[in-house]
């Protein structure tokens, strides 16, 4: 039953992102709410963004020192390991989670809004294509902006392992610049930066799909929006895992 | 002219009826009525003849075009023909009166912006809305954003205005107010108008074609003038509900009139 149920659910979500998908009524309007879309979710973002990097930075550095005491590591471990898990999967795929809580449930919430207040149906009566409308800008606009986003969580996560070595002296600034340059390997940046790509497609088309969906009042709409993050954490991390296993192995 | 022929509209996979063969004709340039108690089925006659609900059995026909019969496609061009306005106004939290009422033109109208300004501008003064055009429906009072969807309805010079319950939320003046503006316009641009309400005061205000639905069915049809001489039974028991006309319903039930044209 529970099967059948999650299919019939999933069915839902692929007929609504096909719809979502086609040629607008009117470019000019779909191009206003596209930047509009990536002003909204993804600009509007990067102070979120600034401060969790920079802070994520920082407690990286310090534990990954705090776990190296063996006097045979090189010392510029701490920046080379830093650099590693930033790479891999902080500015990716925990920075995706973490938007998804804040992007997420503003879509739901939005979307879910219009449906029970009649303005999807208001859209449709007039002949515009509400899912088309409404999702594929915010699905387009994610999908450009999430890349961005991500290389400014990159380099605000470094320059946070950095200032902490520069505040606190656990490692000096010149090693773990050194150990930041230390066997670069550019695919991963690529890794995080296509991965990012499947992450926005997954908050902004499930957190749609939740939205859309969602019928009755306000305590619904916010059902939906709680619904549409957790779904979208669990898909991120499936997705992770299946992303990670056909591009790294 | 808006005619329905013998619908029928089951719900919960087949095993609820709501719609039981309706049949009626809504005429260009009249206030049409589609009246009756809450859950009647009168919302999901509307819905149906808007096409937002797929009756089982039945034609829906706009002059003569079966909306049923229609693909997506060719619904998509009917739809420009159509106004709504919804119980709730619906309009866009995000846009101003004007960027409501703007809407419609912007998507489908081939004006260029300043002859969009210039027709949303015409409909924010027809519903005597001018001064309003840049507050957010939030920022207007519940007849006011009725007003706005009005005047977003008509923009695109609809040949069928639907209203659904225009009325609800509103004190008893603001309704005339809506109930006389709808008739205007009706007249004004030869409109085919569907409005669904229960309020008796617009039935007698602007019922110049009446559908009244009971349980489901065609109760009876006729108009404002011949509603208080009918003999209909739960007719009698919608027009008179309220206890200030207990004494007159009871009148009524127990001499009952004379039968009427309404069927």
């Amino acid at each position: 039953m529970v099967l059948f149920k999650s299919l019939e659910v999933f069915g839902k979500y692929c007929a609504l992102v096909w719809s979502s998908i086609g040629v607008p009524d009117k470019w000019k309007e779909f191009f206003k709410r596209y930047i509009n879309e990536m002003y909204k979710l993804g600009i509007d973002s990067i102070p979120l963004i600034l401060i969790v990097s920079i802070f994520i930075g920082s407690l990286c550095t310090i534990l990954i020192k705090i776990n190296m005491s063996n006097p045979l590591l090189p010392r510029y471990t701490v920046g080379l390991s830093t650099r590693e898990i930033i790479l891999l999967e902080f500015s990716s795929t925990i920075l995706c989670l973490i938007l998804s809580g804040k992007i997420g449930s503003n879509i739901a919430s939005e979307i879910g809004t219009m449906r029970v207040t009649e303005q999807i149906d208001a859209l449709d009566i007039m002949g515009v294509n509400s899912a088309n409308y409404l999702i594929m800008p915010k699905m387009l606009g994610m999908i450009t902006i999430m890349p961005f986003l991500v290389i400014i969580c990159m380099g605000t996560s470094l320059f946070g392992g950095y200032i902490i070595c520069v505040l606190t002296g656990i490692e000096t600034p010149d090693t773990f610049i050194y150990g930041i340059q230390s066997y670069f390997i550019e695919w991963y940046v690529w890794f995080a930066l296509i991965k990012s790509l499947f992450f926005a497609f997954i908050i902004s088309s499930i957190s749609s799909f939740y939205g859309y969906t969602v019928t009755g009042g306000s305590v619904e709409v916010g059902k939906a929006s709680t619904n549409a993050v957790v779904m979208s954490n669990i898909m991120i991390l499936v997705a992770d895992v299946i992303l990670t296993k056909l591009m790294l192995q | 002219m808006i005619e329905v022929k013998h619908i029928d509209k089951f719900f919960d996979g087949g095993e609820r009826q709501v719609l039981h063969n309706i049949s009626a004709k809504f005429y260009d340039g009249k206030t049409n009525l589609i009246i009756g108690q809450s859950g009647s089925g009168k919302t999901v006659l509307m819905k149906s003849i808007v096409g937002l609900f797929k009756p089982e059995n039945g034609e829906i026909l706009y002059d003569g075009r079966n909306i049923i019969a229609m693909d997506n496609k060719q619904i998509k061009e009917l739809r420009k023909e159509i106004g709504m306005l919804f119980q709730g106004s619906a309009l866009f939290d995000s846009e101003t009166v004007m960027g409501n009422v703007i809407f419609p033109l912007k998507m489908f109208s081939t004006m260029s912006h300043e002859e969009q300004r210039e027709r949303a501008q015409f409909c924010i003064d027809r519903v005597n809305l001018t001064g309003s055009e840049d507050k957010y429906p939030s920022e207007l009072s519940g007849g006011m954003q009725k007003r706005a969807a009005i005047a977003r309805a008509i923009a695109l010079n609809p040949k069928y205005l639907f209203c659904d319950e225009p009325n609800s939320g509103l004190d008893p003046k603001t309704s005339i107010v809506i109930d006389d503006l709808l008739s205007d316009i009706t007249h004004e641009y030869n409109i085919t108008t569907i409005i669904n309400t229960h309020d008796m005061n617009s039935v007698m205000g602007i019922g110049e074609n009446i559908v009244f639905i009971n349980k489901g069915h065609v109760g009876w049809i006729g108009n404002k003038d011949e509603i208080y001489a009918v003999d209909n039974e739960d007719l009698i028991n919608f027009v008179y509900a309220t206890d200030l006309f207990a004494d007159v319903r009871k009148y009524r039930l127990e001499h009952g009139y004379s039968k009427t044209r309404g069927r």
